[in-house]
């Protein structure tokens, strides 16, 4: 008979209200658990990482599950929120492609409909495929804590590996990304050790969108997964681009100046050395698609 | 441990179990079900050995708790046969010889159902796309992806 690892003993908590968790976090010393999809959880909790006496199944919380979208305020998630229900939902695809794309990229379909961008965030992994994104469109995370709800931007969320901005007693309930600016065209490119499912070598991220204000008429963001303790912009390399009109040399030297941003290790998946390689690559060729897709639009 | 009072639809029949919070969806319906059609892989949501449809969207059963599966709606591979009549897909597995040692096919069969349920004809990629999570280590997905590409 094959091994069958089980999950350690726990009790499984369906809370009824956010200042329930909140009070069952902070009473247990660190004792319970919260969990949306388990994807990352029970793997973990089964690999005797942690053995939580309390899990509680955060996604039954209501308005977890929700997702809303107007043009004026932009999208919500709740934490909840399926990643295959987020990728199909038509105000997604239609404002934001990117996130769809980052989504797709991440392990298989079933494991989708159980995984949630709440819980890719919040894992803080540095090569979690939706951050870069979330850098790129500017999300907030909104949390739940003792004194009610607060908001932190995703740029300051990540501490660490495993890390974040959450403090004891806190959660986050969903996540908020503004309306995309006009005509942006964004892009996700993935490296793995194999084509699809992965987890990433290299993830980047770039946003691109006509702007009068910036000299080369067009502001990019870049984001970068994997290739650092937390996922991170890459603002020089956004720079150039927004100074220089955009030719092969200006778009090779952003590509240069998002490698040396990057400060990727050495690990199981790839070296330190070839990651900064495929930085630069990635880079340039991402950026390359997005702006011919943003000159298509513009003419 | 907390125990847990569930009710579900099995392949269409109701079920009532009393499951250990720690029981996945997986064992409860291999050890208390007596389903052994889904099989028991890698444990960690890596090889789709154990997908079985949750609520018509195809999840790795392994990383589901069965306490979670309380109201649901769950099919299997034994659940796909209708009226003694096998699915078309299972036809055309065994008819391409789609089946080589066959601890896979359970889990491609649930997700390429789902692929075709949400999605009647799609393309090859597509199709690849779909059975991305399940692993066949006798390698024997051209016959596979042929056989759902026949179904479609």
């Amino acid at each position: 008979m094959l091994p069958t690892p089980g999950l350690p003993s726990f009790d499984y908590v369906i809370p009824s209200s956010a200042s329930e968790v909140t009070k069952l976090l902070l009473k247990s010393n660190g004792d319970a658990r919260l969990f949306m999809g388990g994807t990352d959880v029970f793997v973990r909790m089964r690999d005797g990482f942690f053995a939580p006496k309390i899990l509680i199944d955060l996604k039954r919380l209501p308005g977890m599950t929700a997702i809303t979208f107007t043009k004026r305020k932009g999208l919500t998630i709740g934490a909840g929120v399926d990643m295959n229900t987020l990728a199909r939902h038509p105000a997604v695809i239609e404002n934001y492609p990117l996130l769809v794309q980052a989504i797709d990229s991440v392990a298989s379909y079933q494991l989708r409909t159980r995984a949630t961008m709440g819980g890719n965030l919040t894992n803080a992994s540095p090569a979690a495929d939706t951050a870069p994104a979330a850098l790129v469109l500017g999300a907030n995370l909104v949390l739940h804590g003792r004194r009610g709800q607060r908001v932190v931007p995703i740029e300051k969320f990540f501490l660490g590996p495993g890390k974040t901005a959450i403090k004891p007693g806190e959660f986050l309930i969903r996540i908020e990304i503004p309306p995309p600016p006009k005509n942006a065209v964004g892009r996700y490119l993935k490296l793995g050790r194999n084509a699809h499912g992965d987890l990433a070598i290299v993830g980047v991220a770039v946003l691109g969108y006509p702007d009068k204000k910036a000299k080369s008429g067009f502001t990019f963001r870049i984001a970068l997964a994997s290739v650092a303790p937390t996922p991170i912009r890459a603002p020089n390399a956004e720079a150039i681009l927004s100074v220089s009109p955009l030719t092969p040399d200006v778009i090779e030297s952003a590509a240069i100046a998002a490698m040396e941003t990057a400060k990727p290790i050495d690990d199981v998946r790839a070296s330190a050395v070839y990651r900064k390689a495929m930085v630069r690559a990635l880079t340039k060729r991402a950026v390359n698609q997005v702006s011919s897709l943003m000159f298509e639009v513009a003419s | 441990m907390s125990q847990h009072e569930i009710t579900l639809t099995v392949n269409g029949s109701r079920e009532r179990a009393t499951v250990p919070a720690n029981m996945t969806l997986l064992t409860m319906l291999r050890e208390e079900l007596v389903l052994t059609g889904t099989k028991n892989g890698c444990a960690a949501g890596e090889c789709g050995a154990c997908t079985v449809l949750f609520n018509g969207e195809p999840v790795d059963s392994c990383m589901v708790l069965a306490v979670e599966a309380d109201g649901a709606n769950i099919v299997t591979v034994e659940g796909l046969a209708r009226d003694g009549k096998l699915d078309a897909l299972q036809q055309k597995f065994i008819d391409l010889t789609g089946v080589q040692c066959g601890f896979c096919t359970p889990g491609m069969l649930i997700s390429a159902r789902a692929l075709l349920d949400r999605r009647p004809h799609p393309s090859e990629d597509e199709i690849k796309d779909a059975l991305r999570g399940n692993l066949c280590r006798c390698t024997g997905y051209a016959r596979i992806v042929e056989a759902v590409k026949q179904v479609a």
